[in-house]
C-alpha cells in the first residue's frame, strides 16, 4: 500500500468542488429562487415582500395573448433560422470542402461573423434596412423593385431578423461540418466511386450519411442559441414594431426589467428554459437514433 | 479538358460569391465610419467618397469609449483568468475520472437562457449593493466562461495520454503534483483555445452587463447600444463604434484563427 494524502484521494471530489460550489450559487440558486418566485405575485416596484399566490401567476401568463404570441414567434424565428443555416451552411461546407487555393483565407473569413459582437452586427444591418437611406432598398429600386419596410413592418420584420441571423451562424455550421469531413475516411467514398457510382450518388448515400452525427449535433448548438437569441433581435427591433418580434426571451426581459412584474417574468423564464430543454433533448433523441 | 476549367472558374467564381456575402457588412460598417453623415444619408449610396475621421473622434473623445474598452477588457480577463483556475482541475478530474455528470452539470450553464439567471441575479446583487459593481460583471461573466473552459479543457485532457502521468507517479509525485508540473505544461494549446474563445464570448456579452452595470462599469456593447438610442441618427459615430468593438475580437481570430477554429468545432466534431 502506497501513503497517499488526503488530496490525492479525493483529487475527483477535490478538483471539481470550486467550480461546482461557483456553478450551484450562480446557476442553481437563482434558477431555484426564480420557481420560488413563480409561485408569487411579486412586483418589484410595489416595494412588498413576495406573497405566495400558488398558480395565479402561471394562469395569468399563459391566458395572455401576447405570451402565447411570443412561444409562437421564438420557434417560427427559430426554425426558419435553423433550417436556413443548415441547409445553406452544409452546402457551402460540401462546396468547400476540397483543397483549393486560398482555403485557408476563406476559413478564416467564415470566421469573422462568429466572433462579430452581435449588438453591432444587428446595428450594421439597421444601416441596410433603413427604408429611405438603406443599402437594401436601395438595390430594390435599381432592379425597378417594390421596396421593403424591412423591420419596421410588422409583415417582415421576423423575415429580416432571421436574416441577420442566417448571415452570422451560417459559417458556424460550415465550420462545423468541413472538420466533420476532414475526419471521415475515404475508403467509402473510393469504394463508391469504383463500383460506379455518380458523384450525386456518392454525396446522397456515402458522404451526407457519414456526416449526418456532425450536422445534428451543430444543429442542437445554433438551436439552443437560436431560440435564446436576444441581442439582434434587442438591439434591432426591441421587440417591436407593437410586439411584433416580440419572442420569449425579449418578453421576459421587458417584465422583469421594464415592468418588474418578477412573479410573471419568473413563469415566462421557465417557459422559455423548458422550451431550450424539450427542444434540446428532443433532437439528441433524433441524433442516437440516427447513429444507430 | 475545356470541362474542367469550367468548373475551376464555376468553384471560384462561386467562393468569391460566398466571401463577399460574409465580408460586405464589415467592409459598409468599416467605410461608413469614416464617411460623414451627409455622405451616409446620400441617395444614391456613395462608394467614393472624402473620407473623415470626425466619427472616432467623437466616440473616443466625446464618448469615452476609452473607459468602456478598459472596462470590457478587465472583466473579460478577470473572468476567464478566474474560470481557467476553476475550470483547468475540474476538467482534468471530468477527464482522468470519467464524470459524465459533473460535466453535463457544468455544461447547463451553457445551455440555458442566461436571462433566467440573470433576474434573480439583479435581485441578489441589488441587496447585496453590487449594482455596477466589477464583482458582479465578473461572477456573471464567469458563467460564460466556466462551461467553455471546462468543455474544450476536458476534452483536451482526454487526448494526453494517462501514461505521462502515471510514471510521474510511479517516481514518486503526487497526482496534483503531476497535474501542475506535467499536465499543464503540455495543454498551451488547449489553453489558449478556451481562454480566445470565453474572452471572445464575453467581450461581446450584452445582456448581463446591460442589467448589471451602469455608468461606472460599463462595458463596449452597451456603451455601443447606447450610442445607437442617444444619438439616433448619427449613423457615423455609431458605425466608428461597431468597429471599435469588433477589431479586437476580430484581431484575436486572426492571431489564434486554429485554435478558435478548433474550439468551435471540437465538441461537434467528437460527439
Amino acid at each position: 500500500m502506497t501513503q497517499s494524502s488526503f488530496t490525492e484521494r479525493n483529487l475527483q471530489i477535490l478538483f471539481p468542488l470550486p467550480a461546482v460550489v461557483f456553478i450551484g450559487l450562480l446557476m442553481v440558486f437563482p434558477i431555484l429562487y426564480t420557481l420560488y418566485l413563480s409561485f408569487t405575485n411579486w412586483n418589484l416596484t410595489s416595494g412588498m415582500e413576495p406573497s405566495f399566490v400558488g398558480l395565479d401567476s402561471y394562469l395569468r401568463v399563459f391566458s395572455e395573448p401576447r405570451f402565447l404570441h411570443a412561444v409562437g414567434r421564438t420557434f417560427t424565428f427559430t426554425l426558419f433560422a435553423v433550417a436556413i443555416e443548415v441547409v445553406l451552411g452544409v452546402a457551402i461546407a460540401l462546396i468547400l470542402n476540397r483543397a483549393f487555393f486560398g482555403k485557408s483565407l476563406a476559413k478564416l473569413l467564415l470566421l469573422l461573423p462568429l466572433v462579430a459582437t452581435p449588438v453591432a452586427v444587428g446595428i450594421v444591418f439597421n444601416l441596410f434596412y433603413d427604408p429611405t437611406i438603406g443599402l437594401l432598398n436601395f438595390a430594390l429600386h435599381a432592379l425597378g423593385l417594390p421596396q421593403g419596410r424591412w423591420v419596421s413592418s410588422e409583415n417582415s420584420v421576423i423575415a429580416s431578423l432571421v436574416l441577420v441571423d442566417v448571415w452570422q451562424w451560417t459559417p458556424m455550421i460550415t465550420l462545423i461540418v468541413l472538420a466533420g469531413l476532414a475526419g471521415l475516411s475515404e475508403e467509402p467514398v473510393e469504394a463508391a466511386r469504383v463500383d460506379g457510382a455518380s458523384e450525386w450518388q456518392i454525396l446522397r448515400y456515402v458522404t451526407l450519411p457519414m456526416v449526418m452525427p456532425v450536422v445534428l449535433t451543430a444543429m442542437i448548438l445554433r438551436l439552443i442559441d437560436a431560440l435564446k437569441t436576444f441581442d439582434i433581435i434587442f438591439a434591432m427591433t426591441g421587440g417591436g414594431p407593437g410586439y411584433a418580434s416580440e419572442t420569449l426571451n425579449i418578453m421576459g426581459f421587458k417584465y422583469s426589467f421594464e415592468y418588474f412584474r418578477m412573479g410573471q417574468s419568473s413563469v415566462i423564464l421557465i417557459a422559455l428554459f423548458l422550451v431550450v430543454l424539450l427542444c434540446s433533448l428532443g433532437i439528441m433523441k433524433l441524433r442516437a437514433s440516427s447513429e444507430n | 479538358m475545356k470541362n474542367k476549367i469550367v468548373t475551376t472558374v464555376l468553384f471560384y467564381l462561386l467562393v468569391l460569391i460566398i466571401a463577399l456575402v460574409v465580408l460586405f457588412p464589415f467592409l459598409w460598417m468599416l467605410s461608413s465610419s469614416f464617411k460623414t453623415q451627409v455622405d451616409i444619408i446620400s441617395w444614391p449610396p456613395k462608394l467614393f467618397f472624402e473620407p473623415t475621421l470626425q466619427n472616432y473622434r467623437k466616440v473616443f473623445e466625446e464618448q469615452d469609449f476609452l473607459k468602456y474598452f478598459f472596462n470590457s477588457t478587465i472583466v473579460g480577463a478577470m473572468a476567464v483568468g478566474l474560470s481557467l483556475l476553476l475550470g483547468l482541475p475540474a476538467a482534468y478530474s471530468i477527464s482522468r475520472y470519467a464524470q459524465k455528470k459533473l460535466a453535463v452539470f457544468i455544461l447547463l450553464a451553457r445551455l440555458m437562457p442566461g436571462i433566467s439567471f440573470l433576474m434573480p441575479w439583479y435581485i441578489i446583487f441589488s441587496r447585496l449593493g453590487l449594482m455596477d459593481s466589477y464583482v458582479a460583471l465578473i461572477l456573471s461573466h464567469m458563467l460564460i466562461a466556466l462551461p467553455i473552459v471546462v468543455w474544450i479543457m476536458s476534452t483536451y485532457f482526454s487526448a494526453i495520454p494517462r501514461e505521462l502521468e502515471e510514471s510521474a507517479m510511479v517516481d514518486g509525485a503526487t497526482r496534483q503534483m503531476a497535474f501542475l508540473k506535467i499536465i499543464l505544461p503540455l495543454s498551451g494549446p488547449g489553453i489558449i483555445t478556451a481562454t480566445t474563445l470565453s474572452f471572445i464570448f464575453s467581450w461581446n456579452n450584452f445582456m448581463f452587463s446591460q442589467v448589471l452595470s451602469m455608468e461606472r462599469t460599463k462595458t463596449l456593447p452597451i456603451a455601443v447600444y447606447n450610442f445607437l438610442s442617444y444619438a439616433e441618427v448619427d449613423w457615423g459615430g455609431v458605425m466608428a463604434a461597431a468597429v471599435a468593438i469588433m477589431a479586437p475580437a476580430i484581431v484575436l481570430t486572426m492571431i489564434f484563427q486554429k485554435y478558435v477554429v478548433k474550439g468551435l468545432t471540437m465538441g461537434a466534431v467528437k460527439g
